[in-house]
Parts: structure tokens; sequence; C-alpha cells
């Protein structure tokens, strides 16, 4: 059986890969790639831990094909920062203590980033129902919502 | 030289919300977890899993399987070496060398579906996979017993034949593999005084502890016979010591490297995976690395036990608790080893009896082997005992938080498991409490409040720390314990406070098992406690060297020589300049060399954390749905070295117990088959579930405690069970006595005829 060849963009940057079949998006940015920042906690699409945003949607990378990246732009939580300019979701997760073992956290900043792409002024049941995808066993959500509260009030130009 | 003592107001750094020294590293994705390794060459493994609750393994033929391309290796339990029977006791709860190699991989039986039977190394993983498929076991199926109530009937199969007891005797044929009672007086007797009395039974089943990173690892054995291992624990040196007794090595020659690790609540103190990938290793010359799906996460790892419980309470009319006694059975799963002699100290912990008894029983099942989680015991224990307590304040009509302020346990009042209280929190807990302005907010129709009291130890055992100053003046920490949720940021904190420099000046890393002196597990709440309390030891040792050093440049009597804020000083003579880090550092080579300190211990007489939870359900009438709508978690600290990170454990504690209470529960079919084993079915909360979750910390320092800390982490998940089963109880006038608490069951108790 032979690979298939893949050209796609992750994090700004041309990629190609060769990939089975089979095998998933995260498959291949973890174990071929070796992107490890994107994590996998389940595998079947129920904790989000490995979103990534495909041609600006968002996905679980564990659902898609790797072969289905063909000529399609991924971002990834390793592009989010801007060299060593923090986004602000970043910077908001580390000062709420947003995370404890962090597993969860590039899935979360990743579907956060979605969420304030498409409204920037989300409620905090706006923020709970969108993130309602990505499981954290450790916070109890609750410095994770205020993180992304607080990040998307910084990002309007709002007093954060 | 003389020190500060560290209760007074010149901490600059405790009590101060800084930013974590791994979290830039933590929101790039750039922190490695257990499965971001690997190796050049590197193979994949998998393990082939028990379709079966019990059977005996007549054979194993792996010949098909290794002729596949690429299949490098195979272990079945033959590989391993036998183990005599030895009672363990790392982390927190007890397990059998013999029987934790049984579980790691079957020898001539297997106890549950998704018990390890045989592991293969390949190329790939998915050749790996298809090695398994062609491995052809042959199984006499055996009756299998699935609860502990039909475990302990007369005529139930036996889960094992062959147990020992603590001293390595056999035991005689019983599926009951433990059994604990303590306690004092005589509760028997002293019911007959009480006024009111009551008496009731309990049920709760296993739930997994969550974690979302699935059991990972990587080792590689060299021709020399050294063993690396890298993966995620709550303990390199667990991982070490465990790996090494099963497969018979020496422990100078196996290295283990602890990645991040993506939560563990107790589930990561023993080993799945290691010995295997070592011995597959071993076998092909080449690195191995294993990781589980989240099904095997499921089957084969966790859980924390199912549970039965009868407690039985006396009262006097006016709210004096009289006497208590209680009976628990939990499930240990396949092997022995449950958290009953937990559940057994905590189940009547937060008063004061004069007649307290439990009796604990650890049952056998054909289920996965019980594992630690979280306060391993306790949420069950407080579920049955709170509720009857809060049945009590109904009945005797005095306000629930009264009624455990009445009887609540307080310096030298004697514990239930045994010692007298030192100094604890338990009284101000209540108070602040019932002094929050949660506590008299309006409910409307179809809402209740809750409240539940809850206790759990702070391990002490084994620790220990580095600490080194570099030629710049900057601190190297180096810690054994890995940071599951922000102590490197606590022990940073306390270098910087002893230090007296910028917090930023401190590194701390997470040594692996060659770089740093033992420490036990991550758990038992003891890191920034007993590992915190290395850490200020070993830098003031440091500064003390520090002191020396400077008093050799200065040619004064090191007595003279004090420190403070980054500086050695001598305060009775100022035309003497004052000597900062940087200074002594860079001169070091003149005065005596490098300096650092390490400092190992067992660390005694630790605290006690006690919580009280306050919280407020809606129950939808049509549905049974169970919604929290706002919750506050009152808890003793001692000291917060960093408030964000006490405030995160409680919230998370809180969320996993109401998890417990409203939903989380493994569900298996008649022939011992998880229905759930992942996420969408076993419904752990999402962010849209829940309210935002109260922290009120309380500070009633530790008297053994440099700062006054007491561990956090774990008390948190003991009340929010009956927390919440009291807030329905508030709401709807049904207590509940099984959990969870789930719609089709809150509906059927409104509603029976429905
Ligand atoms: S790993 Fe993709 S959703 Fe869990
Ligand atoms: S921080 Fe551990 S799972 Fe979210």
């Amino acid at each position: 059986m032979s690979k298939r060849h893949v050209t796609t963009t992750i994090d700004g940057e041309s990629r190609e890969f060769l990939c089975e079949d089979e095998q998933t998006l995260l498959d291949v940015l973890r174990d071929v790639l070796m992107k490890t920042g994107t994590k996998e906690g389940c595998g079947t699409g129920d904790c989000g831990a490995c979103s990534v945003m495909l041609d600006s949607r968002l996905v679980c990378s564990c659902l898609m094909l790797a072969a289905e990246a063909e000529g399609r732009v991924i971002e990834t939580v390793e592009g989010m920062a801007e060299g060593d300019r923090l986004h602000p979701l970043q910077q908001h997760f580390l000062e709420e203590a947003a995370l404890q073992c962090g597993v969860c956290t590039p899935g979360f900043l990743v579907a956060a980033q979605a969420l304030l792409a498409r409204n920037p002024d989300p409620s905090e049941r706006e923020v709970r129902f969108w993130l309602a995808g990505n499981l954290c066993r450790c916070t109890g959500y609750d410095k994770i919502i205020r993180a992304v509260l607080a990040a998307a009030a910084e990002m309007r130009g709002a007093d954060a | 030289m003389t020190q500060k003592t560290r209760d007074d107001q010149t901490l600059k750094w405790v009590g101060t919300r800084p930013i974590r020294p791994d979290g830039v590293e933590k929101v790039t994705g750039r922190a490695r977890y257990g499965a971001d390794f690997a190796r050049p060459d590197m193979l994949w493994a998998k393990v082939l899993r028990s379709p079966h609750a019990h059977a005996r393994i007549r054979s194993i033929d792996v010949r098909e399987a290794l002729a596949l391309d690429g299949v490098k290796a195979i272990v079945t339990g033959d590989d391993l070496p036998e183990i005599a029977s030895e009672q363990a006791f790392v982390g927190e709860e007890p397990t059998d060398y013999r029987m934790m190699s049984q579980n790691v991989l079957a020898r001539g039986k297997v106890g549950y579906v998704g018990h390890a039977i045989a592991a293969v190394a390949a190329t790939t993983s998915a050749v790996a996979e298809e090695a398994l498929g062609l491995i052809e076991v042959d199984y006499e199926i055996l009756p299998h017993v699935l609860d502990a109530v039909s475990a302990i009937a007369p005529d139930a199969p036996l889960v094992h034949d062959d147990l020992c007891d603590r001293k390595g005797e056999k035991k005689a044929p019983s599926n009951i593999a433990n059994e604990v009672e303590m306690g004092h007086g005589d509760p028997e007797a002293a019911f007959a005084s009480a006024d009111f009395v009551i008496d009731r039974s309990f049920t709760t089943q296993a739930v997994h502890q969550g974690y979302i990173e699935p059991h990972a690892c990587l080792a590689e054995a060299g021709p020399d016979g050294q063993v690396t291992i890298w993966c995620s624990s709550q303990g390199q040196f667990m991982i070490r010591g465990y790996t090494a007794k099963l497969l018979g090595l020496d422990l100078a020659q196996v290295r283990v490297v602890p990645a991040e690790i993506g939560g563990g609540f107790g589930g990561k103190t023993t080993v799945y995976l290691e010995p295997l990938a070592v011995a597959l290793s071993q076998r092909s010359g080449r690195p191995v690395k294993m990781v589980m799906s989240r099904e095997e996460v499921f089957r084969a790892t966790g859980p924390a036990s199912a549970s039965r419980i009868r407690v039985k309470i006396g009262a006097t009319r006016a709210g004096n608790f009289v006497a208590g006694e209680a009976w628990l059975d939990y499930e240990a799963g396949a092997f022995p080893g449950s958290s009953v002699a937990a559940g057994s100290m905590t189940i009547f912990a937060p008063y004061a009896f004069e007649h307290a008894r439990s009796h604990g029983r650890d049952i056998l099942v054909n289920k996965p082997k019980s594992a630690a989680y979280r306060a391993p015991g306790a949420p069950m224990a407080a579920f049955a005992v709170e509720s009857v307590v809060d049945d009590l304040a109904r009945q005797l009509e005095i306000d629930p938080i009264d009624l455990r302020l009445q009887n609540a346990a307080q310096e030298g009042v004697q514990s239930s498991f045994g010692p007298r209280y030192k100094r604890i929190g338990f009284v101000e807990t209540l108070e602040a409490a019932q002094a929050h302005p949660h506590y008299d907010a309006p409910l409307k129709a179809n809402q209740g409040r809750g409240v539940a009291a809850g206790m759990w130890f702070n391990a002490g055992l084994q620790s220990s720390a580095a600490v080194m100053v570099n030629a710049d003046g900057s601190i190297s920490v180096i810690s054994g314990n890995p940071d599951i949720g922000g102590s490197r940021a606590s022990l940073a904190m306390m270098a910087a406070e002893e230090f007296g420099i910028a917090y930023e000046k401190v590194g701390v890393r997470i040594g692996d098992t060659a770089s740093v002196g033992y420490n036990d597990v991550t758990g038992g709440s003891r890191v920034t406690l007993a590992t915190g309390k290395m850490v200020v030891e070993a830098s003031r040792q440091v500064i003390a060297q520090l002191c020396e050093r400077a008093a050799k440049v200065w040619d004064v009597d090191v007595e003279r020589v004090q420190w403070a804020d980054g500086k050695a000083t001598v305060p009775d003579d100022d035309t003497i300049k004052p000597l900062g880090l940087a200074e002594i550092a860079t001169g070091a080579g003149r005065t005596g060399g490098p300096i650092q300190a390490s400092a190992s211990g067992s660390v005694r007489g630790v605290g006690m954390s006690f919580a009280v939870h306050l919280c407020d359900v809606e129950v939808d009438p049509e549905t049974g749905k169970v919604d929290v709508i706002r919750y506050t978690a009152f808890q003793d600290a001692g000291r917060a070295i960093h408030p964000s990170y006490v405030e995160g454990q409680i919230q998370g504690g809180a969320v996993q117990g109401i998890g417990w209470a409203l939903n989380e529960a493994y569900v298996f079919d008649e022939s011992g088959r998880l229905e759930n084993p992942g996420f969408l079915d076993y419904r752990m909360p999402v962010a849209s579930d829940l309210p935002m979750i109260d922290a009120v910390i309380i500070e009633v320092a530790n008297p053994d405690h440099p700062y006054g800390v007491r561990g956090v982490g774990e008390a948190p998940i003991v009340p929010p069970i009956p927390a919440v089963a009291n807030a329905v109880r508030a709401a709807t006038g049904v207590r509940f006595s099984d959990l969870p608490l789930s719609p089709p069951r809150v509906l059927d108790a409104l509603d029976p005829a429905s």
C-alpha cells in the first residue's frame, strides 16, 4: 500500500507529508510532523483536546482524515503566539490560572479563539455553551471562562 | 545568622498570584506530556485485552502474530518473573507486588474484561493492532461475580483462590480480601441513650478519575541493561520502583524521566504500561512507545470503587451526637486494595463522637482493579454520613450548620480514626459558610440548598529537593514530584521568599530519578506541603552557607551576619557593604566552591484540611434533570501560597464531585463488559452544565509547616456529593441514597407512577 502525498499550510508554513489513507489529521500532526502541541484525549470527537482550525473552521483533528487536508489551511495552538508575543487568550489563561495540568489547554485556546472570531463580545453563557465540546477535568471551568471573557474584553479594547 | 519567622507580615510572595514558571510552555503547546516523546527507530506497542470477566487461560499462541511483517516482539505473562506476595504502600492505596504484576499482565487467569493478556511491539501501531488479532487465546470461561453483595454470598465464585494476608500467609478462600475496624467507645450501648437514631444505607457506582491525558510511555532498554523511561505519572520514583520490581531490575539501572502530566487524581499512582514497554524494548532492542486509547483507559485503569455503606448515628434531642457506627463495603475490583480503609477513617472524622466505630471490607469482584481517586474512599463515605446528618438536622429542627458546629471536631478531640486533633480549622470553615451571603440567599420554586462537610488528610511521606545558587545569583530548585497543578509556582514562591529575591530569579525543574533524591508520589495533597518543606529546608541551608561565605570575605564572625532581602549584611557595622547573592555566587570559587544544598526527609506531623460546601440546585419536575445553579466551597488551606491554584483545586474538586453526584457511573452488562467506555456515554461535567464555583479560602495555619500550609488538593471532592444530594432533598423532599442522581432516577422518585 503506498502512502498519499499531501500539501497543506500549517501555522503559516507550507508543509508536505506522506500519510496512510486511514491516518487522521491528529495522527499526522503529532506522529509524522511531530507537532505535539495538539493533544489527544479520546480520539472519538468527545473531548476537544485535538481542536484545530481548518480554513477558519473549528474541527476535531481526530475526526478528520489527514488526506482531507490537501490544499487546506490548518492552524494549531502552536501558531497562536506571534514570536514571543502571546495571544491575549494565552496571556489571560496564564493570568487567571486557567490551567492546572494544561493538557486540555491547547484545545480550549483554539476553540476560544474560534468563538471570539465569530462573537467578540460573548456572554458567560455563550462561552460556556461554545466550550461545551472541550473537557477539562482539573479546573471546574470557572477560571477558563473568566480568562476567555477577560481576553475578549481586552481584544475589544474595553477595560479588561 | 538569624532567620525571620514565616508567619510575620514581611512575606513578599506567599499569598500573591504570579504566573507559573511552566505556564508559557503550556499555553503554546511546547510542554511535553506522556505521549509527546519519540526516539529514532521507535516501535509502537499495543495490548491484547480479555473479552471475558473471568476465565482461565489454557494457552496463548503468538506464533502467527510474531510472523507478521513488522512485528518485533511479543510478551505474555510467562515472560514476566513470578513475584512473591509483598505489601507495598506507595501513594494512597495498599498494593501487593504479586497482584500488581498479575494486573499488568494476566497469569493463568483473567479477572475482568480489559485485563491485559499480551503486548505486541511493531514498526507501526497499525501493524501492532493487526498482530493482536492474530494471537490465539484458549479460554475456559469461569462464572463471574460483579457486585459486592453477590461476591460475599456463600456460593459465590472466587475471584482468587490463593490470597495472602499482610504477612504473606495464605488466607481462607473468600472474596473478602481485607477487613478493617476502627473507632472508640461502645456505640452499640450508646445508641440506647440517644433520642433519635437514623440508620440508613447508601450505594455508589464505580467512577473514573477522568484525566484527559491517557496513560502513555516510551521505554528504551540499552544493550548494557540500562533502561530509560519517559512517561507521565504521579511519581517518577514510583514508576521506577514498580517497573524494576516487576521486571527484576536494579533500581540503579532504571532512569525515569517525568513528562508533564495531563491529570492523574490518584489514577496515575501505579503502573500499567511501563513494565510492558521495557520488556518489549529488552526483547526487540529498540525504543518502544505505548499510548492507551480512551477505551482502554476506561476498561483497564482507575476506577474509584463502587460502595455500599450503612451509617447509623444517634443524637440527643438537643442535637449532640451520641454515637456513630458505619459498615463500608468497597469493591476492590479483581485484585485487593480498595480505598475502604481511608473511607472508614474519614467517615466520622469531622465530628466529635464519644462512641464511634467503622467496619470496612475490601471486596473482590470481576471488574477492573480500583485505583486511588482524589481523597480515596472519602467522598462516598461523606455522601452517607452527611446525608444522615442532614436528616438529623431536619428531624431535630436545627440549622444544619449549627448542628455541625455543635458537634464539630476541634483541637484536642479524639478523632474517630485514632489520634487527637491538633489545630484544625473546621469550626472556622463552618462559620465562614454560615456567614456567607449564599447561605441566606432566597430560592425559587423547585430549588433547594444543601450543605455538607468533609475532611481529608495531608500525607507527609518522603520528599527531597535540591537548591543551587547559580553564578549570576539566580536560584535553581530541583523537585522530584511531577507538577500536576501548579506546584512549580508554589515551590518557587517559597524559595523566593526564603532568599528574599524576585520570584522570576528562581527556576524550578522537575528532576528525573537520577538527578534528585527520592520522592514519594504527587498525591495525598502533599507536594506544596512536604516537598515545599524540603525546599524551605534546603534554601535555609544554602542561606547559611551564603552567610558563611560572606563572613569569610569580610573576615567577621558568622554569627554577626544576617540574611535579608537577597543580601548578607552585618547589622552591627554599617561600614561593611552588604553582599548580594550574585556577588557571593560569582566569588564562590575563592570562598569554597559551588553553593548548593539538598534536603530529604520523612515529613511528619502533617495537617488536615476541612471543607464545607453550599450547593443550590434546581430540579426540573418534567424531566428529573438537576441543575447546579449556585455553588460556594469553603476550605481551610492553612496558608494559601498561590491563592489562584488553591481556588483551582477547590473548584476542580467540587466539579468532579458534582459529576459523581449527578451523572458519572460505570455501567456493566451482565457479562461484566463496561457499556460506557467513552466520554460520550460516561458523561463528565462540561462548561455548560455549571455555574461559577466560588472558592472561599480560610486560613488556620498548620503548626507543622514553615508557612502554615495545609494540603488542599483532595478535601474539595469530599463534600460535593452530599451537598448536591442534600440540595435535591431540599428541593424535592426525597432523600436519595443511590448514585448517580441522573434524570431518570430523579424522575422516578418524584413520580413513582411514571
Ligand atoms: S481527541 Fe479529538 S475530540 Fe478528543
Ligand atoms: S487543566 Fe487539566 S484537564 Fe484542563
